[in-house]
């Protein structure tokens, strides 16, 4: 990475994989059950957040030092909330009918554990700059997760990506469904987002035996 | 001579390789095995699992049978051709369809635990052995088998190798099969159609407007729960001449399965009588409530809530996952204590969800799961309940 210092590059690429927020911290789940039935909210809710938490992280830093540290907590609700308000608007002017799937989830984002946890972990007690390139990696690694939930929750449940009948149509029994197959109904529920996260924490824990926790 | 002692040679030749495992499961399935078990999750009972195991598939054999006849039966009845329950012909269709049911079940889920054995580097766990059967028991006749095998490995890998294998899963792997076929694949486990052989494929051509012969499937409770009469009498729902899932039907045969597991001390006798009891005591408060003139006749549950509290015991599932599921040594309750209360509440939920959400006619399914959640805690508090007595009865000693 030419532009960014080691130190600065490990602040996006750790949160990608081996200090995960969804799959090492666990945070942010109830949004990673709620709308990754399709893949493109789950695209919608990564760029949401990566822009809450990257313009959040900056604001809240930048006012570091003149937070009174008893009244932080809400100082930081009314960042988040403001630049939360922000996204539904733009949603719902650009993009109304994508803002009606995510619905109240968007408004969530206020409680994305996430969100508040890097403000008060890191924005409260770094520069702007760094805190903008966590912000950046953190909401990534919580996108990369959403989008790879997203993507085996759509393909397998709906047959479709992005809404394209990728595997044929099931109506006109075109493709792969004119072999029999048909489109797995469990994984539009939200236990299958659960139990594909599992496998993911799985699958990425046997592969580094370090994130394997001692109990 | 020959088998023993070259099995005995390749397992010498490969002890301490990935493949060691895989040779000392085909040794210890074929002849006794050489040394007990010392730990894990055998150490609740005292006798070798495999007794266990075998014992349960002994009960299981005549369900199998009995369902590949009433396979062919229900299906020749449904294109109205009568052929006595006894013969060749229905027997046929019965292991043309089923055969291939318990095969893709022990193929996929023995595959599945192989690999796992190997990973872990432990001795093939005798656990599936039941599971293999008890799967192809609990499913549609008509269900593609791609669909059994996907289930299947959903079930083992999910339900019980993400646990630690045999003696470590939460719930049932069977059912968690059938919950997930369930879930994924309502069109192919729910409805009228699915229960008898050709049955869905009938009702496309017909819809397509050829001519042919065909009468519906409607199981009992899909009737009932359409507040319809059932469509069959009491002497066919006992002995088992219904459609239905394929090992299920006979209550007969299960009873006996039942006092077979219970002479062999196998199946829990207070699970099973406690089961039935929470049955009775919900279908009970249904019928009082009916004849209480609570319920009206127009009310979607008038159909289900009105079924005289007995009859729930011999129509759908309901008997099979009480004897078969309800009582796996694994997932239930261990305390005698904590036994009645899991049992009974398996009974009383699984009509509690059968009378009030029609779309889950099968709540013994559903109940049996979520009790499978609660025995270890029924446990702990069983436990720390006998604590609490006996640590009262050293303090009246020691004053």
């Amino acid at each position: 990475m030419g532009i960014l210092s080691k130190k600065d590059s490990k602040l996006i690429l750790d949160p990608l994989a081996d200090n995960n927020p969804i799959t090492i911290q666990v945070l942010g789940i109830c949004s990673a059950l709620a709308i990754t039935a399709e893949l493109k909210a789950s695209i919608v809710m990564t760029i949401s957040v990566l822009f809450v938490l990257g313009v959040g992280n900056v604001v809240v830093s930048l006012m570091r030092n003149i937070i009174p540290p008893k009244i932080r907590i809400i100082v930081q609700l009314v960042v988040v909330a403001a630049l939360v308000i922000i996204v539904d608007q733009v949603l719902k002017a650009f993009a109304y009918e994508l803002s009606k799937t995510l619905s109240v989830f968007v408004g969530l984002i206020i409680t994305n554990c996430i969100i508040m946890g890097r403000f008060e972990a890191f924005a409260l007690g770094n520069g702007p700059w760094k805190s903008f390139l966590d912000g950046i990696g953190n909401a990534l690694g919580y996108g990369v997760i959403l989008i790879i939930v997203g993507f085996f929750r759509e393909l397998l449940g709906s047959g479709t990506l992005l809404g394209i009948q990728v595997l044929g149509d099931p109506i006109a029994k075109t493709g792969l469904y004119a072999l029999g197959y048909e489109n797995n109904g469990f994984m539009l529920l939200s236990p299958m987002a659960l139990i594909t996260v599992g496998i993911i924490i799985w699958v990425q824990r046997s592969r580094n035996k370090t994130l394997i926790e001692e109990n | 001579m020959g088998l023993k002692n070259n099995l005995h040679k390749l397992k010498e030749k490969y002890e301490g390789t990935k493949m060691a495992p895989a040779f000392n499961a085909i040794h210890t399935f074929l002849y006794m095995p050489n040394e007990t078990t010392h730990s894990g999750g055998h150490i609740r009972m005292a006798d070798d699992l495999k007794r266990t195991m075998n014992i349960v598939i002994m009960a299981l054999v005549p369900c199998l049978i009995f369902g590949m006849f009433n396979a062919g039966y229900q299906h020749y009845l449904a294109i109205g051709e009568e052929v006595p329950f006894l013969s060749g012909a229905a027997f046929m269709i019965g292991v043309t369809k089923i055969l291939p049911l318990v095969i893709v079940s022990y193929g996929v889920g023995l595959a599945i635990e192989f690999v796992f054995a190997m990973i872990k580097g432990h001795e093939v766990e005798e656990g599936y052995l039941v599971s293999g059967m008890l799967i192809p028991l609990i499913v549609p006749v008509d269900i593609p088998l791609w669909m059994l095998a996907v289930a299947v490995a959903f079930g083992v890998v999910i339900g019980k190798e993400v646990f630690g294998g045999t003696g470590m899963n939460i719930l049932n792997p069977a059912l968690t099969v059938r919950a997930f076929l369930f879930f994924a694949y309502p069109t192919w486990m729910s409805g009228d159609k699915v229960w008898v052989h050709g049955a869905v494929e009938r009702a496309n051509q017909l819809a397509n407007g050829e001519n042919v012969d065909a009468i519906s499937g409607e199981t009992i409770l899909g009737n009932l729960a359409q507040n319809n009469a059932p469509g069959y009498d009491l002497a066919d729902m006992f002995y088992g001449f219904i459609p239905g899932s394929v090992g299920e039907t006979s209550t007969l045969l299960i009873l006996l399965a039942g006092l077979f597991l219970i002479f062999t001390k196998i199946g829990s006798w207070r699970i099973m009588l406690s089961a039935v009891l929470g049955a009775i005591v919900m279908g009970l408060i249904f019928n009082g409530a009916v004849d209480a003139g609570w319920v009206s006749e127009s009310s979607k549950f008038y159909g289900l809530m009105s079924t005289t509290f007995w009859h729930h015991l011999i129509i759908g599932g309901f008997a099979f996952g009480v004897v078969f599921m309800a009582t796996d040594p694994v997932t239930a309750s261990q305390t005698n204590r904590g036994k009645w209360i899991y049992g009974f509440l398996i009974g009383f939920i699984s009509i509690l969800i059968r009378v009030f959400n029609p779309a889950y006619p099968e709540g013994v399914m559903l109940a049996i799961l979520l009790m499978n959640v609660f025995a270890p805690t029924i446990d702990h508090y069983v436990i720390q309940a006998n604590v609490k007595r006996r640590m009262k009865r050293l303090k009246v000693k020691t004053a």
